[in-house]
């Protein structure tokens, strides 16, 4: 029971970390980003590069991760989600560039990285040992407790900063807040770097513990989805509640019904549609939108 | 002034445009054909097979191309993601076959294997997949050649050398939720029970997109088995899943029947990766000739950075040329080309000593269709493989 409890509570904070940058894009700019599996990746490459190929420190390289991430998001934003949202009101006009980025990320990944699976140095040495009732080596205890810290120190920015509050503006009602003055394309570019800093951000924390390959970032994508839809779209408490909640499911199915074989993602789906019909708009979310 | 320099011009370039289309002139193009997965997860099983094809076609080349009867051959390879999607593996091969290529390597995986059957029979086309299922080798079956040791072959092999030499009596097995690992997990289970090994764990599943192992192999772990066999395990998965099972205290052998790639080992588990157990092929020190070595030297100075899993994936093209070298028919004619097989021959040119290509597979599959690559059983060390053992596959 602790250990289960333990690996719900590692696997649920990284799962909330991942969920948040895809539920702040989707929340400011209306755009489901499927390329956000491809950011956690390409932030675990660099990372890689810098931690385990160049010999920096971790520290530096997670803050290459956040910086490179940060102007890919931003470029992204300000060069083509921005346009295509100006030009087209159609929805699927994003979705169908999200879904393009991905695959040319895959590719620039490929080409730059390589198709092997790639690993770094432990950070920390040792495992955690209760006597056999919890085990868990200290460098998922330590990611574990950056990843928290991180979740914390992103809603305080969103929650006392200037610019948070702007960003929530433009979540709430985009045109009230450019009526009260928010300088919405830019906020919507620092919004966008901000999420694609976030995928940086754990991409680069998990490379030291599950390592790095080209083929990460569609289930990445796909596991992230499932978590804003438990949480509800565009809430960045129902993000990190849909990661928990995702996170424990996951810890308590691979334990409990491992006899039964790889039954935990089945009954994942199934719980999830039958939630969905239930409850649409998630656990947080807004019926209305 | 200016119309004399562009007749000059127009005269260099046309001098130099019949001396290059001379010069490729001399040799025809032989297309060989690569139908597998070369992206998402899977992706380093496939393209290790283009590159593998793309350095041996490219050395080919530089050297003045393949001779096959009285004609000389550039080779060309045409490659075609099926991103591990039967579908697509389907699709794949009939662009082959409107290409008219009668020579294919792939596909990597069972279900892709058995999709292009029909495709690949109807075409007449040859193919070298990488998946295990007998009835793609055995009679009434005839065109697809495996291309690699099958785990029910390597298997046995590793099973029963860790019995004998490290006493080995218990086993557990933990695979993937996929019919490739899961196929090769219940021939793991029989021959170790064959073996006369207490199987303690057979049913714990991974899914493939798993990011984090420890939770999916505590259970596993618990039976505390003597050997642990990552059936069928990709080599993203395998330095997670060798640390997850370190970390938890787990200090048994652990072993796979598939082929690995060392820096992988090295940097996802390190010093943890130490005395695993996997199949390779014929690059260690001990076994390598001077075409292997100069083989991995091209591969990296091609691609970077050389992949392990090349060791095996370095013979399919080679089969097929030298069968084709040998009866220049077959060229076009895949009829020819199996007729061939019962007693083809050749030098091994990728091994020391006298080793031989040519086809084998009569035990498994009551026919030649399997190609004779050698079952080398290596045990990971400190960043580099070193072989245990080597055997022959009849």
């Amino acid at each position: 029971m602790e250990q289960i409890l333990a690996n719900g509570i590692y696997l649920g904070a990284q799962y909330a970390m991942i969920a948040l940058g895809l539920t702040l894009i989707f929340a400011l700019m209306n755009v489901l980003n499927f390329a956000h599996g491809q950011l956690y990746v390409l932030g675990g490459f660099v990372t890689y590069t810098f931690y385990g190929q160049f010999g920096l420190p971790f520290v530096v390289a997670l803050a290459m991760s956040c910086l490179t991430l940060a102007i890919v998001g931003a470029l992204l934003e300000r060069y083509l989600f921005g346009p295509v949202i100006r030009r087209s009101a159609r929805e699927e006009s994003t979705m169908l560039l999200a879904a393009a980025i991905a695959f040319l990320l895959d590719a620039i990944i490929l080409l730059v990285f390589g198709e092997k699976q790639r690993g770094v140095p432990k950070i920390v040495d040792g495992v955690f040992n209760w006597d056999f009732r919890v085990i868990m080596p200290y460098d998922r205890i330590l990611i574990c407790f950056l990843a928290i810290l991180a979740i914390v120190a992103f809603i305080s920015y969103m929650q006392f900063t200037k610019t948070g509050r702007a960003l929530r503006a433009l979540a709430q009602d985009r045109t009230a807040a450019q009526l009260m003055g928010v300088d919405t394309a830019r906020y919507s570019m620092i919004g966008f770097a901000l999420g694609a800093m976030l995928a940086g951000l754990v991409g680069g924390l998990l490379v030291t513990i599950t390592g790095v390959n080209l083929g990460m970032g569609g289930p990445t994508s796909v596991k992230a989805f499932m978590m804003v839809m438990i949480g509800g779209a565009g809430v960045i408490s129902g993000a990190i509640a849909g990661g928990i909640i995702l996170g424990f499911m996951e810890a308590i199915g691979l334990a409990v019904l491992s006899q039964y074989g790889d039954i935990t993602y089945l009954l994942i789906f199934i719980s999830l549609m039958i939630f969905l019909a239930i409850r649409p708009q998630g656990l947080m979310g807004k019926p209305w939108g | 002034m200016y119309r004399r320099t562009i007749i000059k011009g127009a005269a260099v370039a046309l001098a130099s445009l019949a001396l290059t289309t001379a010069a490729h002139a001399e040799n025809d193009t032989l297309k060989i054909g690569f139908v597998g997965v070369t992206s998402g997860p899977a992706a380093a099983w496939g393209i290790s097979n283009v590159r593998s094809m793309e350095t041996r076609a490219a050395w080919i080349n530089e050297i003045g191309g393949v001779q096959i009867g009285d004609k000389t051959y550039d080779i060309e390879i045409v490659t075609f993601d099926d991103q591990k999607d039967p579908k697509r593996a389907i699709a794949g091969m009939e662009k082959m076959a409107q290409e008219g290529i009668r020579y294919v390597v792939g596909p990597n995986v069972d279900d892709g294997a058995a999709a292009v059957r029909p495709v690949a029979e109807a075409n007449g086309i040859v193919y070298f997949p990488y998946a295990f299922p007998k009835e793609l080798y055995s009679p009434p079956a005839s065109n697809a050649v495996l291309g690699m040791v099958a785990n029910y072959q390597s298997g046995p092999a590793i099973y029963k050398y860790l019995m004998e030499s490290k006493g080995v009596k218990t086993v557990a097995f933990v695979a993937a939720n996929e019919s490739d690992p899961l196929s090769q997990r219940d021939g793991g289970v029989m021959a170790a029970n064959a073996l006369g090994m207490e199987v303690v764990s057979d049913n714990v599943t991974y899914q493939v997109d798993t990011s984090d192992f420890t939770p999916v192999i505590t259970p596993v772990i618990r039976t505390q088995p003597d050997l642990l066999v990552l059936s069928g395990v990709s080599p993203a998965h395998a330095p997670q899943l060798i640390r997850s099972a370190r970390e938890l205290g787990y200090e048994g052998l652990i072993s796979t029947e598939t082929a690995q790639d060392a820096t992988v080992l090295r940097e996802g588990a390190g010093e943890l990766a130490n005395g695993f157990i996997s199949v390779g092929g014929a690059s260690t020190p001990e076994i390598a000739s001077d075409a292997m070595v100069e083989f991995v030297d091209r591969y990296t100075k091609m691609f970077g950075e050389y992949n392990d899993e090349s060791n095996t994936k370095v013979y399919a093209l080679e089969y097929i040329l030298e069968t084709i070298r040998a009866n220049p028919q077959a060229i076009d004619d895949v009829e020819v080309f199996k007729a061939a097989m019962d007693d083809f021959e050749a030098p091994n040119p990728f091994m020391k000593g006298n080793a031989a290509l040519k086809y084998v597979g009569m035990t498994s599959f009551g026919q030649k269709r399997q190609v004779a690559v050698p079952l080398v059983v290596n045990v990971y060390r400190d960043g580099a493989f070193e072989t245990l053992f080597v055997a022959e596959v009849d």
